[in-house]
């Protein structure tokens, strides 16, 4: 594998712009979040979702103004004001949930350590959603499918560094191999804590933390919560090998009606619309679609036998819901 | 700047990095507040008493840059003793006319200058006489302003009561920190940082710039809010040097461009005015009236016939004054806001709308509306179907009864244009650089160019001309520009060519100094003249910025003659040596006889230092080694303007047009020489009117572009900032009993309009004057049309057509509404609220 | 296809094959294609944003005679590879919907748009300008020769090239109006 690719959003320079979310959208060609007015500050997409993968949160903290001013002076906006904004994307975590509990491996590793949903072969089961401990990944209304941030693997691929990144005009965004950025940030930390701004924060950059450390991670200027995000967020699949082999154990026993159901799929659209099984590689591997979507009814049925699941498979609350 | 110019921000980021302190002057707590040291919030409409007072503070603590001031700028030339200050007039300048409201400049002029003047209308010229009494807006003197003496007298000791640096310290000696806490709301201790802040950061070592934007222009004395910052960073020594200067940050791609190559009335491409009915009858009388004959400016015969030549070519010869008789004459204001009161008077009957849209993008929408309406024939040219092309279907005052469809006789043409991607041309950025766009791929369907537009009608109209003497500057226009492509594109490199001048062996020039007076060169526009250097497109060059030092001047071309900083001679002391080791910049390298540095040189490239005029010396040549400015007539900078400004010769500071408060500086209210339009279709609040209690400022947002075609329809954006709102602090909403994320109506006595609720504690009342003083803020993105995915209510619809008397810019940044809870009355109740307003 | 066909590739059976199902072996055909879009560009135009002024560069991509892709140029010494959300927005800028693309004519008094031939509309706005520049001409004003007419405006945006601006003021000066104005007054 090549070395480990990530984000590190300063957000102490951030100006709250949004060219990332746009420049996210048109290399990704998602669809537009609806056109609703939210009067919360300067937000009007609310939150990272399935069509919105780079998502800035305003946050305003102004002292509140009185006649006679909380300091005695009115027409001073104290040193404390402030407007912090804060460039929220997927985490690509070193431990991920989402790809831990995805049945049909439509989430995968890539080659530069991020997590990427491969829109071809995922079905829209939504066993990722509950499963990242920051509600970052989202299925998509129309077509059922989860999505999120893929760290523009295809510009990756290519060379190229993540639309978000290579917009961002402050640099508050920046792309780069993760133990450089680790690096830049705990040095961008240093120096404004010498500035006196102590407030400053890394937060997700401790391979120690609850998902092993995040792809993507932050300098706040604040506790995590004031930007939406879980203070000490954990993985839910942290016993993940077993679990995986008790899933795997869990797909073999359906082998059978898997096959079963494969070759029913097969005769039953052989018909007239003319597919037959194996007929091309084309036809053939949109019947396996159809055959993994067996496969996770199957895991679905599975998953809600109750008893005992394993430890840290708990549905995690999301910290930041749609809104709307 | 982080709010409207976020990629340009970035050099702001790095700078902080560096160890720059960041202040932050605006109404509104901004995403630029977000990233300063400091923001101080001020009454929209105050800031010549901010920047007074700091000017104040400069002089009367003596922390001018010295040297600087006494080489660089007129502080030590004496004035003419019949002047008499704002001191000595409540607030006026000696020789106002009551009843032109207009002034007489005759008495600012510098000591000695009528006698001194060669005679007649050379006194005129020369220091600023009788002639500026008719129209003394700068226009009439081109891109070298008005002329002043070129060797004044002056008290390099500075003592003399009447020299420019005396007179300034007692004009502004009222400006003070408590006027500031009083008129502008910013407490003493703010004003104390910013204060400290800017003198310990100016001088040899340090430089200090002021960046502005509209924020600063749109008011009814805009250009005066220019000329205090460069007051002060006159005195300070920011001028012509790196780090340095007054920035302005244009908001749109080339509206410099189109202001050097002006589609304005009053000028001619590179500044020269455009010639008057009384004063320009010949080409001699024009060149003799249009500024002075020292400093570069002293070359305008050479510019202006190169312009006449390359418009009329071969015809335009010495004997027939180069076809200075086939340009129309100016009698007057022919600006925006007046054109469109001849249209509602029926006087202007056609209208070409290109790429703008009056209908919802200039203040006082209703009366631009009226206009439109009333037109014969109106041709707009945009991507999408704007709200000014559509108005006869879907305006606003349909909804209200005031207009019918069926009634208006406007004949409309609405033809697609060309996208930026779709044609190729040159920008002017806001640094004065051209950048040449290559062209992607052709426009879809029947969407042109508008080079190709103005072309082919160009082409129609002549095939269709007749042998009258009216028609002959059409006939013997210069217009075969070679045709590309299936659609006959013009060659827009060609027209580039042609801005950029040719001599008499028809090759390219390199320079405005290669520019004759008798005919023998062309040149569209003389500022831009070199563009087109060694046949070569230099707005094309792409040298990457990575593989040259900072000012890179292999990318693009910067006019004039590819200079980044304008007037960097001053970054040398008088004797040509860097003020600092730290701030070196240009230097005179005596070995090589010439001036050096990473930039070219805004100055003679092999004058000394040490060179004296002789006597009776012209243009360029009668400036010294010392004079930086070359293209004012004394190579100065003009802390005192003698002649060149309608409104007086030293800013003052004056309320809004409208405004809630009461100007105490000067008995004087607001600008005395502001124009209004006071008629039914632009009605005006009272001052300090309690039916319009409240200041309104209106502003852009990072998400969107002016009113909104270019940004509603694109879905990015649209989700973003999806409605109009409008920002006011909790304390007045809770006055008014709104809460965040309801509705409210704003009016003024234009019209009312709807927007939601943003209520932010980023928006604070002021104490003005002992009392709680409201701002509210208003973007203007929306309109009902322009194939946007979101629509809301029309911000400029609110505001006054008050106008600059300089440069007829409307006042849009700071006026006074009223704000009442809930939506907005439709059809007729609107109208009948809008009666309650202005009369009840 | 690769790897022993679709059935080999089935996650099912590479994760019960022991490959981790996490990583390469999830892998589908698609995923192993993919490339940045803009590789398969045909042309790549080197140009300049159309918003504020700063002058930002833009890469244009174009595919199949389409823009398929806006990014910023890392070349600018202005803007090195940035840009902000309206400039990043410029694809559908040039793309959307609402853009019009054939001529529309209003009679006056009309009630709706009409389609008109662009040709047509150039010979007709000619006609106009001629007859209205007739109309309204002034020799003389005042007692002093002018040549020209008050009754023709023009009012441009300032998005307008430095070359289009040129021809605009030179042909209005030409026929004599003088009321030609810019975003750049307001």
């Amino acid at each position: 594998m090549a070395e480990r690719m990530g984000f590190f959003t300063d957000t102490s320079i951030c100006i709250g712009c949004k060219a990332c979310e746009v420049a996210c959208k048109e290399w990704n060609q998602l669809p537009d979040d609806g056109f609703l007015f939210q009067a919360t500050s300067y937000d009007n997409t609310v939150a990272l979702g399935a069509s919105t993968w780079r998502h800035v949160a305003f946050i305003e903290q102004q002292p509140v103004w009185t006649p006679e001013g909380e300091t005695g002076d009115p027409l001073r906006i104290g040193p404390d004001g402030r407007w912090l904004m804060s460039s929220d994307v997927c985490k690509h975590c070193t431990h991920a949930g989402c790809l831990d509990v995805c049945p049909t491996g439509a989430l995968f590793r890539t080659e530069f350590d991020t997590v990427v949903v491969q829109p071809d072969i995922c079905n829209g089961c939504g066993y990722c959603v509950p499963a990242c401990p920051f509600g970052v990944i989202d299925r998509r209304e129309d077509d059922g499918r989860a999505w999120k941030c893929t760290m523009c693997y295809d510009r990756q691929r290519g060379g190229l560094e993540p639309a978000c990144a290579k917009a961002c005009p402050t640099d508050s965004i920046q792309f780069g191999p993760l133990d450089e950025l680790r690096e830049r940030a705990a040095g961008r930390v240093a120096a404004l804590h010498a500035e006196g701004r102590t407030e400053a924060r890394l937060y997700g950059e401790s391979p120690g933390d609850g998902v092993g450390g995040m792809g993507a991670f932050f300098l706040l200027l604040d506790e995590p919560e004031v930007y939406g995000l879980p203070p000490d967020p954990v993985v839910p699949t942290r016993d993940l090998p077993a679990m995986w082999r008790w899933a795997g154990a869990a797909a073999l026993t359906m082998v059978g009606a898997v096959a079963v159901s494969f070759l029913g799929a097969a005769v039953g659209s052989g018909g007239g619309s003319g597919r037959s099984a194996g007929s091309s590689g084309s036809r053939a591997f949109e019947q396996v679609r159809g055959v993994r979507g067996v496969l996770v009814r199957g895991v679905r049925r599975f998953g809600g036998f109750g008893g005992s699941p394993p430890a840290g498979w708990l549905p995690m609350r999301r910290f930041q819901g749609r809104g709307r | 700047m982080a709010e409207c110019h976020p990629v340009g921000f970035q050099w702001v980021v790095e700078a902080r990095a560096r160890g720059a302190k960041v202040f932050h002057v605006d109404p509104r707590y901004t995403r630029t507040s977000a990233l300063a040291d400091r923001y101080t919030q001020i009454r929209a409409g105050s800031d010549i008493v901010l920047l007074g007072a700091l000017i104040n503070h400069v002089l009367s603590n003596e922390l001018d840059f010295r040297e600087y001031v006494l080489a660089y700028t007129n502080a030590s030339t004496i004035v003419s003793e019949d002047y008499r200050d704002t001191e000595d007039l409540d607030g006026l300048f000696s020789g106002f006319d009551h009843e032109t409201r207009s002034y007489d400049p005759a008495s600012w002029s510098y000591e000695g200058a009528p006698e001194e003047a060669a005679a007649g209308e050379r006194a005129e010229q020369v220091e600023g006489g009788r002639a500026h009494a008719r129209t003394a807006g700068p226009d009439q003197y081109g891109a070298g302003g008005a002329a002043a003496l070129p060797r004044p007298a002056a008290d390099p000791t500075l003592r003399h009561p009447r020299c420019v640096y005396q007179i300034l310290k007692r004009h502004f000696a009222r400006y003070t920190a408590e006027t500031v806490e009083e008129l502008c709301g910013v407490s003493r201790e703010d004003f104390a940082e910013l204060a400290e802040a800017i003198t310990a950061n100016s001088g040899r070592e340090r430089t200090t710039t002021w960046v502005y934007s509209v924020g600063w222009t749109q008011h009814t004395v805009g250009v005066q809010y220019i000329r205090t910052a460069s007051i002060l960073q006159l005195l300070l020594g920011n001028i012509g040097r790196p780090g340095g200067g007054i920035l302005a940050l244009r908001g749109h791609a080339s509206i410099q461009g189109s202001t050097d190559i002006p589609t304005l009335f009053n000028i001619l491409p590179g500044y020269l005015p455009m010639p008057h009915a009384h004063r320009n009858e010949t080409l001699d009388d024009y060149l003799a009236r249009a500024g002075g004959d020292t400093g570069f400016w002293g070359r305008k015969r050479a510019y202006m016939v190169s312009l006449l030549k390359a418009w009329w070519g071969d015809a335009a010869t010495e004997e027939n004054g180069f076809r200075f008789d086939h340009l129309p004459r100016l009698t007057g204001d022919h600006g925006h806001y007046n054109t469109v009161m001849g249209q509602i008077d029926g006087t202007v009957k056609g209208y070409f709308v290109v790429g703008e849209n009056p209908a919802v993008g200039s203040s006082g929408g209703r009366a631009q509306r009226f206009g439109l309406a009333n037109l014969d024939w109106l041709v707009v040219r945009d991507l999408a179907l704007v709200e000014t092309a559509t108005f006869w279907k879907d305006g606003p005052e349909l909804e209200t009864g005031e207009m019918r469809t069926e009634e208006i006789g406007t004949e409309v043409f609405f033809l697609p244009a060309a996208s930026h991607v779709e044609k190729e041309g040159t920008f002017t950025n806001t640094q004065r650089l051209l950048q040449w766009r290559e062209k992607a791929l052709d426009p879809p369907g029947d969407c042109r160019s508008d080079l190709w537009f103005y072309y082919h009608l160009g082409r129609l109209i002549r095939e269709r001309v007749t042998s009258e003497e009216r028609d002959l500057p059409l006939r013997e226009l210069t217009w075969d520009y070679p045709e590309e492509g299936e659609h006959r594109e013009p060659s827009a490199s060609a027209v580039l060519r042609e801005i950029g001048g040719v001599g008499a062996d028809g090759q390219a020039l390199s320079a405005y100094t290669e520019l004759e007076p008798d005919g023998s060169t062309r040149c569209g526009c003389w500022i831009y003249c070199g563009v087109y250097a060694d046949e070569v497109n230099q707005a094309a060059r792409r040298r990457p910025g990575r593989e040259q030092n900072p000012e890179a001047l292999e990318w693009g071309w910067a006019w004039p003659a590819n200079r980044r900083i304008l007037y960097n001679r001053a970054s040398a002391d008088p004797e040509g040596r860097p003020w600092s080791e730290r701030k070196a910049y240009m230097y005179w390298d005596e070995e090589r006889g010439e001036w050096a540095g990473p930039d070219v040189p805004d100055f003679e490239k092999n004058k000394r230092p040490d060179y004296r005029p002789p006597e009776n010396a012209a243009a360029e040549d009668a400036l010294s080694g010392i004079d930086p400015f070359i293209m004012q007539t004394d190579g100065k900078g003009w802390l005192f303007a003698p002649a060149g400004l309608s409104d007086g010769p030293l800013p003052a500071h004056y309320e809004p047009f409208e405004s809630p408060v009461r100007n105490s500086l000067y008995g004087q209210q607001c600008n005395p020489g502001l124009r209004t339009y006071p008629r039914p279709e632009s009605p005006y609040n009272p001052e300090r009117s309690p039916r319009f209690p409240y200041v309104l400022t209106t502003y852009r947002l990072t998400e969107h572009h002016t009113a909104g075609a270019m940004s509603r329809p694109l879905a990015y954006l649209a989700e973003l900032q999806p409605e109009l709102f409008c920002e006011m602090s909790p304390t007045l909403a809770a006055d008014l009993g709104l809460a965040n994320g309801d509705w409210a109506t704003i009016v003024t006595s234009r019209t009312a309009i709807e927007a939601r609720v943003l209520v932010t504690e980023r928006v604070r009342p002021l104490r003005i004057q002992g009392r709680v003083v409201h701002q509210i803020g208003l973007p203007y993105h929306w309109g009902w049309g322009s194939g946007g995915l979101v629509t809301g209510d029309v911000t400029n619809d609110l505001l006054p057509i008050a106008l600059d008397p300089n440069v007829y810019i409307q006042e849009s940044k700071a006026t006074t509404c009223d704000v009442r809870p809930g939506r907005r009355p439709r059809g007729g109740d609107l109208l009948a609220m809008m009666e309650e307003y202005r009369h009840g | 296809m690769a790897g022993g066909g679709w059935f080999a590739r089935w996650p099912v059976i590479r994760q019960l094959r022991g490959q981790d199902g996490r990583g390469d072996a999830a892998r589908s055909a698609r995923t192993d294609a993919l490339r940045p879009r803009v590789e398969e560009a045909d042309s790549v135009a080197r140009s300049v944003c159309p918003y504020c002024a700063v002058g930002c560069g833009q890469l244009v991509y174009v595919k199949d005679g389409k823009v398929s892709q806006i990014e910023g140029d890392p070349d600018s010494p202005i803007s090195r590879g940035r840009l902000c959300p309206k400039g990043s927005a410029s694809k559908q800028l040039v793309t959307h919907a609402g853009r019009q693309t054939a001529v529309l004519y209003r009679r006056p008094y009309g009630t709706e748009w009409e389609p008109l031939d662009l040709d047509t509309a150039m010979d007709m706005i000619a006609d106009r300008v001629l007859r209205t520049r007739r109309d309204t001409w002034q020799q003389e004003h005042e007692g002093r020769v002018v040549r020209r007419t008050l009754g023709i405006a023009s009012l441009g945006g300032a998005t307008l090239d430095n070359e289009e601006n040129y021809l605009m003021k030179k042909l209005y000066t030409a026929l004599g109006a003088i009321q030609v104005e810019n975003q750049a007054r307001i």
